[in-house]
């Protein structure tokens, strides 16, 4: 039904996706498997009319297909999920879903009821509780993507490309949206999808196409593949083992927090980091795992509360006082807190630690230089050269980027939310190679995720929030995720 | 590699846009091709030029300042007002000049970073509070009566009109400031994602009250070599200028969103509406019919170069 025929993508000289030839069926969900930077997201947005391609053409219904914007697939039926949310913020929920697609009475005005109607229709579909009528600013980030999706399946399309739908969602949402998949699917709609969570991809696929570097390794059917055969062939390589040894903590404690509080965010937060250790804030969504650690970075002070560091007590302002203080941060948003996304890549790494690259106000460009490149080789960051935009740069390589700019004024807390999101197990397996390595070396590492199997691997100890208020502190050698799981859901 | 390549692209480009012009101007009249009329294209553009410098350090930060012309009309006037011959020495008119317009610029930061309202607000009002102080401090009338040394900063120096120098080492000076300057770096980053640099530790609201200093200083500048060269303080003087300059960078590639932009740019974007301005005066447009080629040019200049960026 849909063919994509020796589609090629460059970006600025260097080609992110060679001639690739994939065909999607009617009821078929077909996924798009390989690490970041493969070329999923440039081939689906191909599909999508967002890019034009520089070679190959799409084959829609056995007819050649130009599409020459978003609007024009969406017309043909071909609608997308993206994986950066999209959503106007100052217009409701009903407003976003049929953006576009208004159901219009007689003289073209806008028929509120039907709009509301049609919305609460899509988002039942998704056995999700969001009001129509409420703006979007209000949503979370799960909430957002849950209404991205409903808009998409109000396109009524026969394509629906959905890129990494299930990033930001709860285990309910999911299930929410792997029933609606089959009812699509049923329907005889195609679905094309990418992820990186593998037992998805068992559950949902009928087709797995691995791409790697830009090229298509293979395709075949999901009966014919198992975990182990799919990350060899998405990583090119065997992984041993995606998680490290951790290494025993120090006994000197490094960061001391006490009664800290913001209402309503948070509550009364204790807990410490001793040098060497990795500690984890575990909980759900809006348990104040975000919050807290950005009131350690400064982004957003406490109210009450105290922070020390090495036993001086500290007051932190913004992120300029805790970058003085010895404190880094990579932030959980990639986009709206991480990237500068015109500059290059070597001068966003240098950013936070321009300072000790030259001499009073001036920057000594050679030594900024040097500094950039010794750091992207260490974070193995790929890009044509320093100069190129960092927004050119696919995921996993910009968050690199973003590790290796926290990382060059040598912190000695590290503060990493949500490291691993949306990237690739190949670059996971780096962050949590250089998480360890980090501990060893003397760092206190405060790191926030949402997949427990990493906060049980990587941490040494976990603390779970509940609603705003440390439920319980575990000791993560000794405990499972049932346990976490307990603390972390609202009682 | 790639924003250099672009940007090369980009200038050669306006460059030969401008050679275009040139050429044209040189077979369509017998006047264009002389050094005397170069001097006067050059002696033209400094007060747009050094205007242009400074607000593209406000344009880079995302921000943007309406206020320039009626802040060129407030220190020509205070400036002029200190210049009555015998009176002081001719630093005190000059410093009073600047530091009107390095106090407009003031206002407009604080008012931008602490108060939280939008640039385009906070100049549009200073447009007209600028304005009106000077009608006031001049009761409406031209400051006139001023002294020999100060008109001198309109004349030449070894051969060369002073305004005309301002204007290089301005320039010179943005140029260096811009790419060797920690707080350079700094107004590209603020332009570029203003969250994600204050996250990554760039002091934000200092380097946005710094650009739109800077261009209050320079605007100041502007007015005193523009009282100069009229030898009067004119209360009335500097109307759109603002257009002038801000169309001068935006033609030179700087975005209005911020964060992309080069001095070199707005250097060539400040030529070429030079040359454009000179070319119809020479070739008897009337200012009528000039206007709306003015402004067909700027669009179509802008529109091409956004053309060119997105293929």
């Amino acid at each position: 039904m849909l063919r994509a025929l020796e589609l090629r993508k460059d970006f600025g000289g260097l080609t992110v996706l060679y001639p690739t030839t994939i065909d999607f069926h009617p009821g078929e969900l077909h996924a798009l498997m390989g690490e970041n930077g493969a070329g999923k997201s440039t081939l689906m947005k191909i599909l999508a009319g967002l890019y034009r391609p520089d070679g190959g053409q799409v084959e829609w219904r056995e007819r050649y297909a130009e599409f020459t914007s978003p609007h024009d697939a969406l017309v043909a039926g071909i609608a997308m999920i993206h994986q950066e949310l999209m959503p106007i913020p100052d217009l409701t929920v009903a407003e976003n879903i049929t953006l576009g697609a208004e159901p219009c009475s007689a003289f073209g005005l806008i028929d509120r009821n039907a709009q509301l109607a049609r919305a609460q229709e899509l988002l039942d579909e998704l056995e999700s509780d969001i009001s129509p009528a409420r703006m979007m600013r209000t949503l979370t980030v799960a909430q957002t993507q849950v209404v991205e999706i409903a808009k998409a399946l109000g396109r009524q399309a026969d394509v629906i490309l959905m890129d990494e739908p299930t990033a930001a969602l709860s285990d309910h949402e999911v299930a929410a949206l792997f029933r609606a998949i089959a009812r699509l699917k049923a329907r005889g709609v195609a679905i094309v999808y990418t992820t990186h969570k593998m037992d998805e991809v068992f559950r949902l696929a009928d087709r797995i196409s691995v791409l790697r570097d830009g090229r298509l390794v293979g395709t075949a059917p999901a009966a014919e593949l198992n975990p182990a055969r799919l990350i060899t062939m998405m990583v090119g390589r065997e992984l041993a083992d995606v998680f490290p040894v951790r290494h025993s903590p120090s006994d000197d404690i490094l960061l001391e927090v006490s009664g800290l509080t913001r209402e309503p965010a948070y509550h009364d937060i204790n807990f410490q980091v001793r040098r060497g250790e990795v500690v984890a804030l575990a909980g759900l969504m809006s348990a104040g795992r975000t919050e807290v650690v950005s009131a350690i970075y400064g982004l957003q002070p406490a109210t009450e509360g105290q922070i020390r560091l090495k036993g001086t007590p500290l007051s932190i302002r913004n992120p300029q006082d805790a970058l003085a203080a010895g404190i880094g941060m990579v932030t959980e948003d990639r986009k709206g807190l991480g990237l500068i996304p015109a500059l290059g890549v070597g001068q966003n790494i240098t950013l936070s630690a321009l300072r000790d690259y030259g001499r009073g106000p001036l920057i000594n460009h050679p030594a900024e230089a040097a500094a950039s490149q010794t750091q992207m080789s260490e974070f193995s960051v790929k890009a044509e050269s320093p100069s190129q935009p960092i927004a050119q740069l696919s995921g996993g390589n910009q968050q690199k980027a973003l590790l290796a700019r926290c990382l060059l004024g040598a912190p000695d807390l590290v503060i990493l939310d949500e490291p691993t999101r949306g990237i690739d197990i190949g670059a996971k397996a780096e962050i949590y190679a250089l998480i360890q390595k980090l501990a060893l070396a003397g760092k206190g590492i405060l790191l926030v995720s949402s997949e427990l199997p990493e906060v049980l691997s990587l941490a040494h100890r976990i603390v779970v929030l509940r609603r705003g208020c440390v439920s319980a502190t575990l000791d993560a050698a000794s405990t499972d995720q049932e346990t976490v799981l307990r603390h972390a859901m609202p009682l | 590699m790639l924003t250099l390549d672009r940007n090369l692209v980009h200038r050669f480009g306006l460059l030969l846009v401008i050679l275009f012009v040139g050429l044209a101007l040189s077979l369509l009249t017998d006047t264009f091709l002389s050094v005397a009329n170069f001097t006067n294209v050059a002696r033209q553009i400094s007060i747009n030029g050094i205007l242009a410098v400074g607000v593209t350090f406000v344009l880079l930060t995302a921000g943007v300042d309406l206020s320039l012309g009626s802040v060129v009309a407030l220190s020509g006037v205070a400036c002029a007002t200190f210049a009555h011959p015998g009176d002081h020495s001719v630093f005190v008119p000059i410093a009073v000049g600047l530091l009107t317009g390095a106090a407009c610029g003031l206002v407009n930061g604080v008012l931008v970073t602490r108060g939280g309202v939008a640039p385009f607000i906070v100049t549009l009002g200073m447009m007209t509070i600028a304005r009106g102080l000077a009608l006031i401090v001049s009761g409406g009338r031209p400051v006139a009566d001023m002294s020999n040394e100060l008109t001198a900063l309109a004349g030449d120096f070894l051969g060369v009109p002073v305004p005309v120098l301002c204007f290089a080492g301005v320039a010179a000076a943005a140029w260096f400031f811009l790419r060797n300057f920690r707080l350079g770096r700094h107004i590209y980053a603020v332009g570029g994602n203003e969250n994600a640099a204050r996250a990554a530790g760039v002091p934000v609201e200092r380097v946005k009250l710094f650009a739109y200093c800077l261009c209050g200083l320079l605007t100041g500048l502007a007015g005193v070599v523009l009282a100069a060269r009229i030898t009067t303080g004119q209360p009335n003087a500097g109307q759109a200028y603002e257009l002038d300059a801000i169309a001068a960078v935006v033609i030179g590639g700087t975005s209005l969103a911020g964060g992309v932009g080069t001095i070199t740019g707005t250097l060539l974007g400040v030529l070429l509406i030079g040359v454009i301005n000179n070319g119809l005066d020479l070739m008897g447009v009337s200012s009528y019919y000039q206007a709306v080629i003015k402004g067909v040019i700027i669009v179509g200049a802008v529109w091409l170069d956004r053309r060119q960026a997105r293929s």
